[in-house]
């Protein structure tokens, strides 16, 4: 929130004037039928996506060439508001001319590059964005129908935010490589959830398989794993302040040393040792150990062994180690 | 030739109030708090305008009706000062509320919600009204606040508040009413019908922006939301805001002397139109004109997305409104719509037209013309009305709402 954002933005001057064209005069609106198309050996192609009871439906139609595969006319009809009519009417538009396997290709963004009237400044508000969206849709809709195959089979990954076309390996990657930590830094840094916000959480204008907040707190508690897994490598090669480690990993350090450099003398002996627990005392780090079996009660106990476990712990991970058996 | 149907959003400002007004900005400019005479020069505008408001409400000399910066205020009052009173400071928890009230009360609540308090959202039936015995089943020994709209933005509909009123005396509940869309619209007599608190709001019937006020019945307690310089018998803080009162209290007497006359000229314009409008096929308006206020028409049209229809009619010329757009981030099906239980398919088509005492029946026929032609246009374009039938396995399913 700022100055700027305190009047709000006109949802319909923020439209391109082509959208605005279009709107009042779309040029490829109409229908194509059946008979005719058969009378000049073509094949008709028909695809609904929307309903009027989500607030927009469009209806594509195509005329191909079986001969060539190319999609030689095309028409729509369409319920919804101003860049859904004029959406419809540019997707049409870049259809015509086009093979099947070309206009597959067709994405959303494309048409709303259409639709600018300069290339740098978008057409439609961003909540508008995803009016296209439903153009992107019903192409691939189309092309599965002509094919034979099923729609969803055009898409190589997983689309997440449809309006920017971001990717599911997109975000995690990117929240990854820059420590994001909101979903406002993943807008800025990626787009997605920039448009019509419905895939951001559950409860917008769409319901969505992968949202947002879900990919965030997920990646995140991965880049938590990660970090903790790289901590404790760190560790038993030697590197990383164990000061500054949880106790989690204090203990796990201290067993990991106790494990390679002492454990092994104390089971020939018939002994063996467990961590009781660590505390951190004014100047010292104590390790508070119970000896086991055999050493319970043996004389070096408390003396030689004890002096060689303290001082293997202070080499490896502290000079403010002290161990005090109980 | 341009027309402004959308009323029930707000009202032009009557030339009249305007001119009345006008003296309080650079004349008469004193702050009434003040002793000096700059000060109570403008006493007699705002006993004036008190008086006007007392008259058209006929509010007992008893009651109070404080002004305050606009409806939402008197909302937000009304709600947060009981949920301080009742339920912080009380043995209460409970709010009763609708569906369909507007944003300044349903907000509230779901603030309210946050902290704690329970809210029950009464739905409406499929005249789009709340029923009084509804109101009765959810009313229990903790509930603090019955509050419920007078009549609705969005469809005109009427609700039984002279009931709902009998309904809280009895049951020792306090009753708020979001009157806004009623006063100055219908005949509000707080005198006939017992409501504890009534809000509303002057740019509503022909006055500013910026004022409203807040009916109290009986001087009653009610913690101030505003705290400050005591202003109003120190219950609603905030320097006098002088032009604008005296420009409200101008603009309700304006509304409300010879309000049944005023009612039958504007209800006879508003039923040409929706006699008119329902004659293209597959149309229906919402809920019966004897029970709506005689200035509105929320009307549905197949095949027709509203926002769509909205943009032909602005092509027109003609402000109007709906209560859905496609595809936008806020403004998803027409909530009235859902509530009433209307199709799935219709929630997306509603267009409201709402007229003021300034709507001339040249304007009418224009708008009636323009109307048709519109639908006209969007229904050839409209893949509701498309006759070539999909390939097969081409078809959408239908969506869930949402």
């Amino acid at each position: 929130m700022a100055k700027a954002d305190i009047l709000g933005d006109s949802l319909w001057d923020a439209y391109s004037d082509k959208v605005t064209t279009l709107m009042n005069n779309p040029l490829h609106q109409g229908e194509l039928f059946q008979g005719e198309v058969e009378k000049r050996g073509h094949k008709l192609i028909v695809a609904d996506f929307g309903a009027e009871s989500c607030g927009d439906a469009v209806r594509l139609y195509w005329e191909i060439d079986p001969a060539t595969d190319k999609i030689v006319n095309s028409k729509f009809k369409s319920f919804g508001c101003g860049t859904a009519i004029a959406s419809s009417d540019v997707m049409t538009e870049l259809c015509i001319g086009k093979t099947v396997q070309e206009a597959v290709k067709i994405t959303n963004i494309d048409v709303e590059l259409a639709l600018r009237d300069t290339p740098d400044v978008p057409a439609v508000p961003p909540q508008k964005m995803h009016c296209s969206v439903m153009a992107y849709d019903v192409i691939k809709k189309a092309a599965g129908l002509y094919m034979g195959v099923d729609a969803e089979s055009f898409e190589e990954e997983i689309i997440v935010c449809e309006c920017a076309r971001v990717s599911l390996g997109t975000l995690q990657e990117v929240i990854k490589l820059n420590d994001l930590h909101t979903i406002e830094e993943i807008t800025d840094y990626t787009k997605a959830g920039g448009f019509c916000k419905s895939c951001i959480k559950p409860g917008g204008h769409e319901a969505r398989e992968y949202y947002l907040v879900d990919i965030l707190a997920d990646t995140r508690k991965e880049m938590d794993e990660e970090k903790m897994k790289a901590a404790a490598d760190a560790q038993a090669a030697g590197g990383g302040k164990f000061e500054e480690m949880t106790l989690v990993q204090q203990i796990k350090a201290v067993d990991a040393i106790i494990d390679e450099n002492v454990r092994q003398f104390l089971i020939m002996d018939g002994g063996d040792m467990e961590i009781i627990d660590i505390k951190k005392a004014d100047d010292y780090i104590d390790i508070y150990i119970r000896y086991l079996g055999a050493c319970n009660g043996c004389s070096s106990s408390a003396t030689g062994t004890l002096y060689a476990i303290e001082s293997t712990l202070k080499e490896k991970l502290s000079s403010n180690i002290r161990v005090l058996p109980i | 030739m341009q027309v402004y149907l959308d009323n029930n959003a707000t009202t032009m400002c009557d030339p009249l109030v305007v001119e009345a007004m006008q003296p309080y900005f650079s004349e008469v400019y004193g702050n009434p708090n003040s002793l000096h005479k700059f000060g109570t020069a403008s006493h007699p505008a705002i006993a004036k305008a008190i008086d006007q408001v007392y008259t058209a409400l006929n509010a007992a000399d008893a009651d109070d009706i404080i002004f305050t910066s606009c409806a939402t205020e008197s909302n937000n009052w009304v709600l947060q000062s009981v949920f301080t009173d009742h339920i912080v400071n009380g043995d209460k928890n409970h709010i009763v509320t609708t569906e369909v009230e507007h944003p300044s009360v349903l907000s509230t609540c779901k603030f309210l919600e946050e902290q704690g308090v329970k809210v029950t959202y009464l739905p409406v039936n499929d005249q789009g009204t709340v029923e009084a015995h509804t109101v009765k089943s959810f009313i229990t020994e903790k509930t603090a606040l019955v509050s419920v709209m007078w009549a609705s933005n969005e469809t005109g509909m009427i609700n039984p508040i002279a009931e709902i009123g009998e309904i809280c005396k009895e049951k020792g509940v306090l009753f708020h009413s979001d009157g806004v869309q009623a006063v100055g619209k219908i005949p509000v007599d707080l005198q006939a019908v017992h409501v504890d608190f009534l809000s509303f709001s002057a740019h509503k019937f022909h006055g500013p922006k910026g004022v409203g006020a807040l009916y109290i019945k009986d001087s009653q307690p009610l913690s101030p939301l505003l705290h400050g310089g005591e202003q109003m018998n120190g219950r609603r803080s905030g320097t006098l805001n002088v032009p604008y009162i005296v420009g409200m209290g101008l603009a309700i007497e304006l509304a409300t002397k010879n309000i049944e006359n005023t009612m039958a000229k504007i209800r006879a314009k508003r039923d040409h139109l929706e006699d008119e409008l329902v004659k293209l096929s597959e149309t229906f308006v919402v809920g019966d004109r004897e029970n709506r206020t005689p200035n509105t028409i929320l009307i549905s049209i197949r095949g027709v997305e509203g926002e769509g229809m909205l943009w032909d009619l602005n092509n027109g010329q003609i402000g109007a409104s709906t209560g859905s757009a496609c595809a936008s981030e806020d403004l998803e099906a027409n909530t009235v719509m859902l509530a009433i239980g209307a199709d799935n398919e219709l929630a997306h088509t509603g267009i409201r037209l709402s007229l003021s005492r300034f709507t001339t029946d040249e304007e009418i026929e224009y708008t009636i013309n323009h109307f048709k032609e519109a639908v006209a246009r969007l229904r050839a374009i409209s893949s509701s009305f498309a006759k070539q039938a999909p390939t097969k396995g081409g078809e959408a399913q239908a969506c869930e709402m949402h």
